[in-house]
């Protein structure tokens, strides 16, 4: 069952702006991804329940989109962009680099739960690649060492971005 | 509001920046904005008033101009004076030389002319020049007066043969003609009839799209309302990216703008003209964009395209007659309509007239967003254009299409671009993407780069690019850690061939398209790597010494 | 509204079938046998298996015979060198995915793959064997689902769905990582709508949904779907 809580109001609203069509599941996932953080299977039971859609097919779209998350992700959050033109300006380096000096490995966290490492296809800032992006901050023509620098002082200031 | 009203707001606008010497362009699109666009925008604006002079200043916020290197960028009219990497603190230096003395800073403005002399600006003519969060802006570059032609003087039949004229081809990569698709619809028995605008972008390294959706996003919704009315839709949908938060916002606010003004509704300019726009967002899917899936996304389903017949034309969304375009199709019509199909028909080439948008990046002086005629040649893109390699080094292979296009040699750089000509040459327009490699890059790498992408999305509806493609990654892994044999060779062409052919939709018709080019023209690398075990990158093998060293 | 009919050449021979038929259904008709494996008299194509591709005269694309509608003057081949050989490829592509071993399988000696691989000669596998190891789920009271042996031919979903009508039974993620699922992806025993009706076990080509210590050639049922939906449309 779903906590009833301001954010429930908030997916129940969406829901009723979308006039429960069974088209919407898709901006509705959205915006209970942009409310709750991520998509965990209570959630998915609430969707399906309220649009009258098999449960099977909303967990089959969730997991379809790799935008949608199923799993919280860390406090802090730092995704790599593995478009073409940053792959070709050696984001991998900056990648691997992040990975042995948090200890995280991509697409989980750290066993303290501070710090998520995901990638993503293409954000669209090709002519600045490589492109690494920590809690929403886009950096550009990016090196290993600015990265960890930031990543490092996003980690002390402890508070989420 | 009635037709005669947009020819009324492009006239109280053209008067109103009339009363301005200058304007400021300063680019807010998503490549400047990382880089302080926002910052030097506020100190324009302070500046001005510091200096007294914002009453003959207009300081506006635009979209991109495609120099993105060099961000964030701000051009000072009249003149077009382009100012590269400006910060906040170049800014009162900027408006007391330039504005208040007359004296442009040579020093900061971007220098690179042949940028721009080898571009042709049809789609993007307004992007840098308007500001996307004004369509009284719009409206005065000439926007919407195509519309108000089309409903006041054009029959649904007239629009379309205009089209037809033009000659112009989809831009989303097929490249099928426009004013075909356009008549197929328009004939097609169902209603209501739909419109899909098709703004997934999911190729990486690939741009334009987006670009074009903050810089000008009424050009956009002014081509679909066009198509409506040509083949009798009643209702739109954009499918946009999630992943480009600034693009979304700005077509938002075009949307409500146009319906503020009934350029969308249900009695469009008291004519009578019925048509709607939604927005509908991907989430991440790359084969979202294939036409067929993305009427499965709409409908909120597994993004899984289907096989052809029946074409979309005929049984689209909800079985119901659609047009599929994609946004920079759309945004060439208000000009075909404005200006006449012949006049579009003069650029480019005969067999595939107009301009084509490319996002060129990778190891580039000028990476940035170009717009080209059809029929210009890679080499003027990659050297003229895009002035070369930078740090000396030497050019390797220009990869075109995205990550199911092809990996060309510099033996082919002088092959003029269009539909055809990549295609022969076994690369493909795709949606735009032009990707320099140098010397400091692996061939047999690369392919493996682009064939893990199409494995990951790859929707795993049919065989091939299911089951084949996760075969030949395998190889790949293989190969790049020394377990390569001679066979694989043969494997990777035997399975391209089957995959190539025997599957159901692009993606997986063109996911081999890197691994065959790069067989093609060089294949001395993959005999290398299986046979001596060595990568001329030196980007192979890396982990064997340290994994070896662990156990 | 009549329906007219529509005149092709099938491997030269020239056959007349009601307008909007298959490729595929327009073959059988006449007495040509084109393989296929994840299409399913009763249910909607799927397309996927590509099994069923033939070639079309002055196309140099494939079409699965199974989704493809005929078209006046169509000239069809079934049989060629070259659709044997991706045929081939589709088998032993599939035997590579996931771990078929026939001799331990349920199915063996019912199963639609093995018949088709010796159907079209398929003597060695040119892939290396792919051996991860996926879930098996044995918790519901007599069907179990064997996903390593899982093929995707998304039979059992579609009959979950069109014929039974509860739609239980669908993939999650994509490409190479999709699996069939049971409602929010939980264990088969505990699903709220799953009817145990045994749909999914009849129709399916392989050994990957059975009823617990049942040979698969006694479950089995081909006919499932096309018997229910023409008593459904009496």
């Amino acid at each position: 069952m779903l906590k009833d809580d301001n954010r429930k109001g908030m997916l129940e609203k969406v829901l009723k702006e979308n006039d429960y069509q069974e088209s919407a599941l898709l901006e509705i996932l959205h915006k209970a991804q942009e409310i709750y953080g991520y998509l965990d299977k209570n959630l998915l039971t609430y969707v399906a329940n309220v649009l009258k859609l098999p449960p099977s097919h909303v967990f089959g779209v969730a997991t379809f989109y790799s935008y949608f998350k199923l799993k919280a992700p860390g406090q802090h959050v730092v995704t790599g962009c593995l478009g073409t033109a940053c792959y070709v300006k050696e984001v991998e380096d900056i990648m691997s680099a992040i990975e042995n000096e948090f200890n995280v490995k991509r697409g989980g966290s750290t066993s303290d739960g501070k710090l998520s490492l995901f990638m993503t296809r293409c954000i669209g800032a090709c002519a600045m690649a490589p492109n690494i992006i920590v809690d929403d901050e886009v950096i550009g023509k990016a090196t290993k060492e600015v990265v960890l620098e930031r990543i490092k002082l996003a980690l002390e200031g402890g508070a989420s971005a | 509001m009635k037709p005669a009203d947009i020819q009324k707001i492009a006239e109280h606008e053209v008067d109103f920046q009339r009363a301005y010497k200058h304007r400021i362009n300063v680019c807010t699109s998503s490549g400047c904005v990382p880089f302080g666009a926002l910052k030097v925008l506020k100190a324009f604006e302070e500046a001005v008033k510091e200096f007294g002079v914002e009453k003959e200043c207009k300081v506006a916020r635009t979209g991109c101009v495609g120099t993105c290197s060099v961000g964030p960028a701000v051009i000072i009219e009249p003149g077009d004076y382009l100012y590269q990497s400006v910060t906040p603190e170049k800014v009162r230096e900027i408006v007391r030389d330039h504005i208040v003395l007359g004296l442009p800073m040579k020093e900061n403005l971007y220098s690179n002319e042949a940028f721009f002399t080898k571009q042709q600006r049809i789609v993007l003519k307004n992007a840098g020049k308007i500001d996307p969060h004004r369509v009284e802006d719009y409206i005065a570059m000439g926007g919407y007066s195509a519309l108000v032609k089309c409903i006041t003087r054009m029959t649904p039949q007239g629009v379309i043969e205009e089209v037809k004229d033009s000659g112009l081809r989809g831009r989303g990569g097929a490249g099928f003609p426009t004013g075909q698709k356009w008549s197929l619809v328009a004939r097609a028995h169902g209603s209501p009839k739909y419109i899909v605008a098709n703004l997934d972008e999911g190729d990486p390294g690939v741009f334009a799209n987006r670009t074009l959706a903050e810089a000008d996003p009424h050009s956009i919704i002014e081509g679909m309302v066009i198509a409506a009315y040509a083949v009798g839709a009643e209702k739109g949908y954009i499918y946009i990216r999630a992943e480009y938060p600034l693009a979304i916002q700005t077509l938002k606010l075009a949307l409500e703008q146009a319906r503020v003004l009934t350029l969308l509704g249900d009695n469009i300019l008291e004519t009578g003209l019925k048509f709607n726009i939604e927005l509908r967002f991907g989430a991440g899917a790359f084969v979202a964009g294939e036409e067929t899936a993305i009427l499965a996304s709409v409908e909120g389903r597994r993004a899984n395209p289907r096989p052809r017949p029946p074409y979309p034309a005929n049984s689209g969304l909800w079985g119901k007659p659609t047009l599929i375009q994609n946004v920079e199709t759309l945004a060439n019509i208000p000009n075909i309509v404005h200006y006449g199909g012949e006049w579009f028909a003069k650029y480019g080439t005969p067999r595939c007239t107009g301009t084509k948008c490319f996002s060129l990046t990778g190891k580039i002086n000028n990476p940035g967003l170009i717009e080209v005629p059809m029929g210009i040649t890679l080499r003027e893109v990659v050297f003229d254009i895009g002035g070369g390699i930078p740090d000396g080094r030497k050019f390797k292979a220009v990869l075109v299409g995205g990550p199911s296009g092809g990996c060309l040699p510099e033996t082919l750089l002088d092959l003029p671009i269009d539909y055809e000509a990549l295609t022969r040459v076994g690369a493909i327009m795709g949606s735009g993407g032009i990707v320099v490699i140098d010397d400091q890059s692996c061939m047999v790498d690369t392919a493996k780069f682009f064939t893990d992408f199409c494995v990951e999305e790859s929707c795993g509806r049919c065989n091939p690019c299911r089951a084949g493609l996760a075969r030949v990654k395998e190889i790949f892994d293989g190969i790049t850690k020394g377990e390569g044999k001679m066979e694989d060779i043969t494997t990777l062409e035997k399975s391209s061939g089957y995959i190539k052919e025997a599957s159901l939709c692009g993606l997986g018709q063109t996911a081999p398209n890197p691994v065959v080019t790069t067989l093609r023209y060089f294949r001395e690398e993959y005999v290398e790597h299986v046979v001596e075990k060595k990568c001329r990158a030196g980007r192979c093998f890396k982990n064997l010494n340290s994994e070896a060293n662990k156990q | 509204m009549s329906i007219g009919t529509t005149t092709l050449k099938i491997d030269g021979i020239e056959v007349t079938v009601p307008e909007g038929t298959t490729i595929l259904n327009a073959a059988k008709a006449n007495g040509i046998n084109i393989p296929t494996l994840c299409y399913l008299e009763g249910l909607t194509p799927w397309g996927g298996c590509r099994i069923c591709m033939v070639e079309i005269h002055g196309t140099p694309k494939l079409f699965p015979a199974c989704a493809t509608p005929v078209n006046t003057g169509m000239e069809v081949i079934t049989q060629s060198e070259k659709l044997r050989e991706y045929r081939k490829m589709v088998v032993q592509l599939l035997l590579s995915e996931r771990t078929h071993v026939c001799s331990v399988c349920v199915a063996n000696n019912a199963c639609e793959l093995q018949k088709l691989a010796d159907e079209l000669g398929v003597d060695h596998v040119m892939f290396e064997r792919n051996w991860t190891s996926q879930e098996i789920d044995s918790t519901h009271k007599s069907l179990v689902i064997d996903r390593n042996r899982c093929i995707l031919c998304t039979r059992c979903i579609r009959v979950c769905d069109e014929i039974e009508g509860v739609h239980i039974l669908d993939l999650k993620n994509r490409g190479k990582d999709s699996q069939i699922i049971i409602d929010l992806d939980q264990k088969w025993g505990d699903s709220d709508y799953c009817t145990s009706c045994g749909k999914c076990a009849k129709v399916c080509p392989v050994g990957a949904i059975y009823v617990e210590s049942e040979a698969l050639s006694e479950t089995k049922d081909k006919h499932i779907a096309e018997f229910i939906l023409s008593r459904r449309n009496r």
